[in-house]
């Protein structure tokens, strides 16, 4: 079971320096996330969903207690340690997409193979690979601002399993979508957590996403205040 | 691998990219331009004391002191043998030195009244327009300058007073035939040219000089007979030493035209690595180490450096070019205030000025943008995603 840990948090704070007084942005977290899992962090703005996702992601640091990702402590790891474990292992996707607006499709989605030194013919390859897996294979030329929101999710889509990471940290990734395009990203996700083996963290609030996700962990004022496993998730877990 | 994500970010910039060179560029051409104005500025009126005055250099009657005009009544004497051999083979020519006064439009001025051969072309100086004129009694080239302080033009007579040989004051007509425009003001101001036979005679000093000046490349007299040998290096002293001495205010408008251009580079880069803090972010996020950002940013730098420089070359060095062969004009006559400058600037680009000024500014370009990437690469990534300032 220890071995399907993906990630172990016991008793995290978080707090934010506020003036002269500190904002507890997390209050006392305990969490554990397996190998595989779907699973999101809800609640209102300022819960401290984000927060979480960032200190899991090694973006930021725990004021106290133990955080581990991929079976690496994040606690007393220095910055390259960090990077590097992002690099290799995780994958991020953002609310406002974030991709290289200079680069095109092909481009954005290859920057991971580039930093993790993947060889250039095997990364063709696998970047064309990636980006069929959302759907995008006819704009690989295009750039971001050619692009809709949509698009523009899937590319970072791409980008986050191109280098197949064992995490995969989406923060509000449905945000600034349409429904349509909303339900579409969540179909590519849950397909790729299924083939990939990947396991999903999200950030969210958006009620459209809710039926896919298999574990929902509610947030309220930097606290669990809930922690459900779904039965009835739109996700496959025949498999 | 960094250098193809730094081309590619670079290329892919485009508008960004371009200003960035622009301005760099242009900063580039400036200080080449400047500094070669500056050099060439020197440099011109050394050629110009040189072309006009020096020639190869000069025999001295041992008391001839330029600086001082009160010695001129004794700084004369009949050639040394074997320097006049080369005044009579034409690579030399004889000049006598006097104080006179002259008296245009009746004020009384001070003058010195050098004789000179009329044929002589070994300086630059029209002295053939000495010639020629049998019915007049003192003809007189002035320079420009010298017409002006003097209201005189071409046909005014005026009168001239000297001490000839035997301490005695005479006084005659002279007729200004020439105004020469000459860029070399110690030809011109305060001077009167008057052929050197007439100077002889009107003086008392038949066949005597106070120095002699000779061609380049004309044969080294040893037999001086007392007569001082000044060759160039001893008569483009003092010029050197204006050079010399005026070399730290050329490195002050070199610091200052660097700066300007570090600050005009800075701006941009720092516009730039700031707007791209999001950018910086997202790199972190996907696992790239602060170290490798700052190198990145500082290698976009380097590559911004080099694509200045050869878009330096190719937009910035026709014109660079073209001053280079025409020259610029100035204009205003520097003469007048003393200065030896010419019509017509030439800048002179030495291979030094081209080498120091690429190699500095791409050290300014690449520190100007290691210190902003360095400061946003220390910001924690969260703040850079959300695209925070940096403070």
């Amino acid at each position: 079971m220890e071995n399907s840990l993906v990630v172990t948090i016991k008793n995290l704070v978080k707090q934010f320096p506020v003036g002269g007084d500190y904002f507890t942005a997390l209050k006392d977290i305990n969490l554990n996330i397996t190998k595989g899992e779907f699973t999101g962090l809800i609640g209102p703005s300022g819960s401290g969903k984000t927060t979480l996702l960032n200190i899991i992601g090694g973006l930021d640091s725990p004021t106290k207690g133990k955080v581990s990702a991929l079976g690496n402590s994040l606690n007393d790891t220095s910055h390259n340690v960090r990077a590097r474990l992002r690099r290799k292992h995780m994958g991020f996707i953002f609310q406002s997409y974030n991709l290289l607006p200079v680069y095109t499709v092909f481009e954005n989605v290859e920057l991971p193979l580039i930093l993790n030194n993947v060889e250039m013919k095997k990364r063709k390859a696998i970047v064309k690979e990636a980006v069929a897996s959302v759907g995008l294979s006819n704009k690989l030329d295009s750039r971001p601002n050619m692009l809709s929101g949509g698009e523009c999710q899937r590319t970072a889509i791409a980008r986050a399993i191109v280098h197949q990471p064992g995490l995969v940290l989406a923060d509000e990734p449905t945000a600034n979508l349409d429904a349509e395009n909303s339900h579409h990203i969540m179909k590519i996700l849950t397909d790729l957590n299924q083939k990939l083996d990947t396991s999903f963290i999200f950030a969210t609030h958006d009620e459209k996403i809710m039926d896919y996700l298999r574990r929902i962990i509610h947030l309220d004022d930097g606290q669990i205040t809930e922690d459900e496993f779904i039965k009835n998730s739109k996700v496959d877990t025949s498999k | 691998m960094m250098i193809k994500i730094a081309i590619k970010n670079l290329l892919g910039a485009r508008l960004r990219t371009i200003l960035n060179v622009f301005v760099t560029a242009f900063s580039f051409f400036l200080i080449l331009f400047m500094s070669a104005m500056y050099d060439g500025m020197l440099q011109h009126a050394k050629q110009v004391t040189m072309d006009t005055e020096i020639a190869g250099g000069a025999y001295w009657h041992p008391e001839y002191d330029p600086l001082d005009p009160m010695r001129f009544e004794d700084a004369h004497s009949t050639l040394p043998s074997e320097i006049q051999s080369l005044v009579d083979q034409n690579t030399a020519f004889p000049v006598l030195v006097s104080q006179a006064s002259i008296y245009p439009a009746g004020r009384i001025m001070p003058a010195i009244m050098k004789g000179i051969k009329p044929d002589q072309n070994i300086v630059n100086m029209p002295t053939n327009s000495l010639s020629g004129h049998d019915d007049i009694s003192i003809p007189v080239l002035i320079g420009k300058g010298m017409a002006s302080d003097t209201k005189l033009e071409v046909g005014d007579t005026f009168t001239i007073r000297w001490l000839d040989a035997d301490r005695t004051y005479d006084a005659d007509e002279g007729t200004v035939v020439h105004i020469m425009d000459i860029e070399n003001f110690k030809l011109d101001m305060g001077h009167i040219w008057i052929p050197l036979d007439r100077s002889q005679s009107m003086l008392s000093m038949e066949e005597e000089a106070t120095y002699v000046t000779y061609k380049k490349g004309a044969p080294q007299i040893h037999k001086t007979e007392g007569w001082i040998h000044r060759d160039i290096n001893y008569l483009v002293q003092d010029m050197e030493a204006i050079i010399e001495a005026d070399k730290p205010g050329a490195q002050v408008m070199y610091v200052i035209l660097l700066a300007l251009a570090a600050m005009g580079i800075f701006n941009a880069q720092v516009l730039s690595i700031f707007r791209r803090g999001r950018e910086i972010g997202t790199l972190m996020a996907l696992g790239m180490t602060r170290t490798r950002v700052v190198g990145l940013f500082t290698l976009e730098g380097g590559l911004n450096a080099l694509l200045a420089a050869a878009a330096t070359l190719i937009f910035f060095g026709p014109i660079l070019y073209h001053f280079g062969v025409n020259g610029i004009p100035l204009p205003i006559d520097y003469t007048e205030m003393g200065m030896i400058m010419a019509k017509r600037l030439v800048p002179i680009y030495t291979t030094g000025l081209v080498v120091s000024t690429t190699v500095l500014v791409s050290i300014v370009v690449l520190i100007v943008s290691y210190i902003p990437s360095r400061r946003i690469a220390r910001m924690k990534p969260t703040d850079s995603l959300r695209g925070k300032a940096v403070v």
